[in-house]
């Protein structure tokens, strides 16, 4: 087969083919993608609500609210167990990472108490602030059953209660940061 | 050229790595792991394969003035498919790559591999070509997402042989720099004795 001629027509007619094919294959592939794609997104953040708040049945309440900052936006899950209420899981955030956002899962308990934490979005640097990630170092466990009430979310450095990473004060501090995001919109709901 | 030859040349003779120092920008980027680069380099390699097969299809009807913003647009195309897969059947390796994926379409193995080689020979010899190129991609990427996980953090594929943090430099920006100077020296030499 002969070479198409690099003509005007030949080339205003094959760069329209080769871009309506090319569309027509991703909004097939899109439209086939789309549902799996927001079930993995969805299934996420259920394990995430899962594994701050252990044991509940149903999420009754699920919405969104402003951050004190407005930077951004947190998500307010509140859980049942059995018509009794066993928690909130608050999806968190701060600004101040050392890589930007950070986004950070949260479960409190009725009274106030940090049932677990989980990182779901990071940037912190690899081997340093990565550790806030449970599955890095044993940073998030100091979290674990502390009421902020009687815990001061703040760096020591800074005058709190918190072991920042070492070699990583200021990925820890967008951590507590992001914590005390979640802490405070906890006790607004509350009241 | 026989077709076993035009398949493992994408190994070690003209490994777009170690030899051409093609695709840079992923490779320094990922490899942080051996599974990360694994990963990396398959993803390529189907975009490398199908795009090698499409461009080796309509090589004759695409004119010449156009071809390279034609290919630009099929690889595009087959790389928005993998991300969209990915994300939908592969959450937990698209979270790791996520941010590497669309760079596939600048990879310059992709295009490079289209216009010096699919556009010219043909369908068949296109696909071993992809494939050869592609896996040469994935295993140069595994061997130094490897070196620098071992120095980096004391393991292999994430199984941890060694207590503690290892050398941190190696799962930074700068350890890749190193690592590739390391194994280009290394198969430069072994090329030379071979």
């Amino acid at each position: 087969m002969a070479k198409t001629e690099s003509s005007f027509k030949n080339m205003v007619i094959t760069l329209f083919v080769v871009t309506v094919v090319a569309a027509l294959a991703l909004g097939g592939v899109y439209t086939m993608t789309k549902e799996p794609i927001a079930i993995a997104k969805r299934k996420k953040v259920e394990n995430a609500i899962r594994y701050v708040v252990p044991g509940f049945d149903t999420i009754r309440k699920e919405f969104k609210v402003a951050g004190d900052d407005g930077k951004d936006s947190l998500t307010v899950f509140e859980t049942y167990k059995t018509g009794e209420k066993a928690g909130t899981a608050i999806k968190t955030y701060s600004p101040d990472g050392f890589g930007g956002m950070v986004w950070i899962m949260v479960g409190f308990a009725p009274d106030g108490t940090i049932l677990n934490t989980a990182v779901l979005d990071h940037k912190e640097t690899p081997g340093l602030g990565d550790k806030m990630d449970i599955k890095k170092s044993d940073f998030s466990i100091q979290f674990k059953g502390k009421n902020p009430k009687n815990f001061k979310l703040t760096v020591k450095k800074d005058g709190g209660d918190v072991d920042a990473i070492t070699a990583a004060t200021i990925s820890s501090r967008a951590f507590c940061d992001a914590v005390r995001r979640a802490y405070k919109e906890f006790e607004k709901e509350e009241k | 050229m026989n077709q076993l030859a035009n398949f493992t040349k994408g190994f070690i003779k003209e490994n777009p790595v170690f030899v051409l120092l093609l695709g840079m920008c992923p490779t320094l980027g990922v490899t942080t792991s051996a599974i990360n680069g694994l990963g990396m380099g398959l993803a390529t390699t189907f975009v490398l394969v199908m795009s090698n097969l499409v461009v080796s299809l309509v090589k004759n009807l695409i004119p010449d003035k156009v071809r390279i913003p034609s290919f630009i647009v099929i690889i595009a195309s087959f790389v928005t498919i993998v991300e969209l897969v990915m994300q939908a059947y592969l959450p937990a390796l698209y979270e790791q790559l996520g941010l590497f994926i669309p760079l596939i379409v600048v990879n310059c193995i992709v295009l490079g591999r289209a216009e010096a080689f699919a556009s010219k020979n043909s369908l068949l010899s296109s696909i071993i070509d992809g494939l050869g190129m592609g896996l040469g991609f994935a295993f140069a990427l595994t061997i130094l997402g490897g070196v620098r996980e071992m120095l980096g953090s004391g393991a292999i594929f994430g199984f941890k042989f060694l207590q503690g943090d290892g050398m941190l430099v190696f799962v930074l920006a700068p350890g890749a720099f190193i690592a590739l100077g390391y194994l280009i020296a290394l198969i430069n030499r072994l090329k030379k004795t071979a």
